[in-house]
């Protein structure tokens, strides 16, 4: 398609100079025989449809068609047993906006995922350069960093609650070592959401520091022989090498950090339900009490809309901007 | 029309299989997750009543937390296959019954056995399982909330072992000798309230003996803001902040038992399905005794109920009452009472050999029993959920001092109202 069509503009003499005979007879060719052409490049399309249609109909049955009911379903009413769905119009966007548990869920949601993600990418950068370099027992080390990913969600949020167990939990223990008293950490609703956010950055930080490791080990050395002979310190080559070249990984990091912060609240169910006095709810588990704690169906499709619009537009926003600015090899 | 259909059913059925009468098969959601000891006891029991009663086959579906469960029960009815069967809590009983999906008990109690069967029951259990003159629920697992105390902690702190405190007053008193402080630091709490998940459920330990009801039994109206119910709370939130006697903050539900375990606080209070618990993991002598009193005494009732779903054909109701009937034999009763902990649902499961034997052995047990007397219905309404998360976010800000008690209440009965004004 391409080739045929730089071989025509340069045929109509766009390029201003004569046309090869070849070429001219290869145009001859191809339009004389446009026919058979078409019907082999049907073909084609075909055989990659056909080659696309298992997981183009996972797709669409598990992903877009959920997502387009679920954009119908905001503008009906719930279905109560024998009360059918009703079309409400926009009723179920301002029963939303009026509703107080939505923006503090909303609230805590921004909180949650602006201090889990930094944290978690610094982590996860600062543990992959420290099990990099050759050191005693650094595979050790790496197996310790990476055994939190490796734990279900909900085995770590029941050692978690353990841990922040006021007086005798770990926390408290270790605290108690310096004269701290102890904290009612889970039940407190100052404290109660920074709890959760140490647990998601201990949970996916050692996931996240793979990707690290792996970017890292490709990096040629030379890169680093190069530096170390030009004189320029480990942090100058850390910040003006090392790092620019680790934005792919930091870009697909970001990425998934940002997913993780809004699709994860196993941790929540286990540790707070939400609470103390909804401190802790975040979007997704207000979506999951609305919609099967309440069986308001019709209300939890409106704040999945909302969620869907906020994921849509991070990852367009991410694709579009960031990738301009990010160096690929 | 569904007479005719069943019969037409059922003369298909007949023409198919002319010798062999074919099974019928109920499938009973249960809630618990699979593997575990109860999973085991509920397979025997479906194992021996199959035994009994040949062509009839039970299938036991394992679906989690009560609430698990009633999720699944729900998006299976959604999908036009609901099962036949189900225990779920005795809450849900208005929400089932707002999404059509059960069926009252009353039409399909035709004999005077039967009838009688739906009275042999406590009437505190009842209370949660009936409303607008029908029975939705036949109770099966059912607790109420107990006191537990470290009978050492007692002695340590110059108090007689063997009587725990009987009413408000006397358990600030205790609790006020029950606490160990250390600076600032507190070694030992005197009493826990758990105040997390279903804040409500203990609150309601408070209101009853407060001699305050939250609901009325239409479950169309909530009396949070009365101020029998402000005073509840009151005194709840001053055990913490100004007796000091109590932790500050929610106090996790889940680790309270390991709490009471590690002598971190001397009374508990949480509910008599923890009586097996305690009893194998205490490391010093506890004892069980009633809330303690104050305008009146009493406890709420908690737990689950046999729900039969709507869609099920003639034989095979049947068949239901035939199983919930057998489930829920006084000698079944007592058993499951004696095995789990559970509260032994009628007054005669009590006078079976295997229960007196164990009652005599292990006194506590009866405690839950003879509370019954003064026990209430669980906090249920229409829109049961939305409703009681309002009260417990209230709860949970009065505990935490970000709202008075009063105010506490005041939004959530305006919230609660708000929700149940389209159920009047």
């Amino acid at each position: 398609m391409k080739i045929e069509g730089d071989l025509l503009r340069e045929a109509s003499g766009e390029v201003g100079r004569p046309l090869p005979r070849s070429v001219a007879h290869a145009v001859a060719v191809a339009s004389r025989h446009s026919n058979v052409g078409m019907g082999a490049r049907w073909a084609t399309h075909v055989n990659g449809w056909l080659l696309l249609l298992p997981a183009a109909v996972l797709l669409v049955t598990f992903t877009h068609y959920p997502a387009v009911a679920t954009f119908i379903g905001s503008f009906f009413s719930t279905p109560k047993g024998a009360r059918p769905a009703v079309f409400v119009g926009l009723d179920n966007y301002q029963a939303m906006i009026e509703d107080p548990i939505f923006w503090q869920a909303l609230r805590n949601n921004i909180i949650y995922a602006a201090s889990t993600i930094p944290l978690t990418i610094v982590l996860a950068l600062f543990m992959a350069v420290a099990v990099n370099t050759k050191l005693a027992g650094r595979s050790f080390m790496r197996l310790a960093f990476f055994t939190p990913t490796v734990l279900p969600m909900i085995a770590v949020a029941n050692i978690w609650l353990f841990f922040y167990s006021p007086g005798y939990g770990l926390a408290d223990q270790a605290l108690s070592l310096f004269g701290v008293p102890a904290h009612n950490w889970l039940g407190n609703e100052h404290t109660a959401l920074a709890c959760l956010i140490v647990v998601a950055v201990w949970k996916d930080a050692g996931f996240f520091m793979i990707f690290y490791l792996a970017a890292l080990q490709q990096m040629s050395p030379h890169l680093s022989e190069a530096a170390a002979l030009e004189g320029a310190s480990r942090w100058y080559f850390f910040r003006r090498v090392t790092f620019p070249l680790l934005m792919p990984t930091t870009l697909f990091v970001l990425i998934n950090a940002i997913i993780n912060s809004f699709r994860l609240v196993d941790h929540i169910v286990v540790m707070t339900r939400g609470g103390p006095n909804n401190t802790t709810a975040l979007l997704l588990y207000y979506i999951y009490e609305v919609g099967f704690k309440f069986w308001d169906t019709a209300f939890a499709a409106t704040l999945t809309v909302v969620l869907l619009v906020l994921l849509a537009t991070m990852a367009l926003g991410q694709f579009i901007f960031l990738d301009r600015r990010i160096h690929y090899q | 029309m569904k007479w005719l259909a069943s019969l037409v059913g059922g003369a298909v059925l007949a023409l198919a299989s002319p010798a062999v009468a074919a099974d019928v098969e109920l499938s009973f959601y249960y809630p618990v997750a699979v593997g575990g000891p109860i999973t085991k006891i509920i397979d025997g029991y479906a194992a021996d009543f199959e035994k009994e009663n040949p062509g009839i086959k039970i299938k036991a579906i394992y679906a989690g937390t009560y609430q698990d469960t009633l999720v699944k029960a729900l998006t299976a009815l959604k999908s036009g296959e609901p099962p036949d069967i189900a225990v779920l809590l005795s809450t849900d009983m208005f929400t089932l019954i707002d999404e059509d999906a059960v069926t009252p008990f009353d039409p399909l109690l035709t004999s005077d056995a039967d009838k009688a069967w739906a009275k042999s029951f406590y009437p505190a259990f009842m209370e949660n399982s009936q409303t607008g003159g029908k029975t939705w629920g036949i109770p099966f697992q059912r607790s109420t909330i107990v006191m537990y105390w470290n009978k050492d902690a007692f002695k340590a702190a110059g108090l007689n072992p063997d009587k725990a405190p009987d009413n408000w007053d006397e358990l600030v008193a205790y609790g006020q000798k029950l606490t160990k402080r250390d600076g600032s630091n507190v070694s030992q709490w005197g009493v826990e309230i758990p105040s997390t998940g279903f804040p409500y459920w203990l609150f309601q330990g408070l209101t009853t003996a407060n001699d305050a009801r939250l609901m009325n039994d239409a479950g169309t109206e909530t009396y949070f803001d009365k101020p029998a119910v402000i005073d509840a709370l009151r005194y709840w939130v001053d055990l913490s902040r100004k007796e000091k006697i109590q932790p500050l903050g929610t106090i996790e539900w889940g680790t309270t038992p390991k709490d009471f375990f590690e002598r971190k606080t001397a009374i508990m209070w949480t509910t008599t399905g923890n009586l097996t618990n305690v009893k194998t993991n205490a490391p010093f002598p506890f004892g069980v005794a009633m809330l303690p009193a104050h305008n009146g005494r009493g406890s709420p009732t908690g737990g689950g109920n046999f729900y039969l779903f709507k869609k099920m054909t003639a034989e095979k109701s049947a068949a239901a009452i035939k199983f919930i009937k057998w489930m829920t034999a006084p000698e079944r009763a007592a058993d499951w009472g004696i095995k789990t902990g559970y509260v032994a649902v009628r007054p005669d499961a009590w006078d079976t050999p295997a229960m007196k034997q164990y009652v005599a052995g292990f006194p506590a047990a009866a405690v839950a029993r003879d509370q019954l007397k003064y026990a209430v219905a669980e906090l249920s309404t229409h829109d049961n959920q939305r409703v009681t998360k309002a009260l417990n976010d209230g709860l949970q800000a009065a505990l935490n001092g970000t709202k008075t008690p009063e105010q506490a209440m005041k939004d959530a009965q305006q919230e609660a109202a708000r929700i149940l004004r389209s159920y009047k």
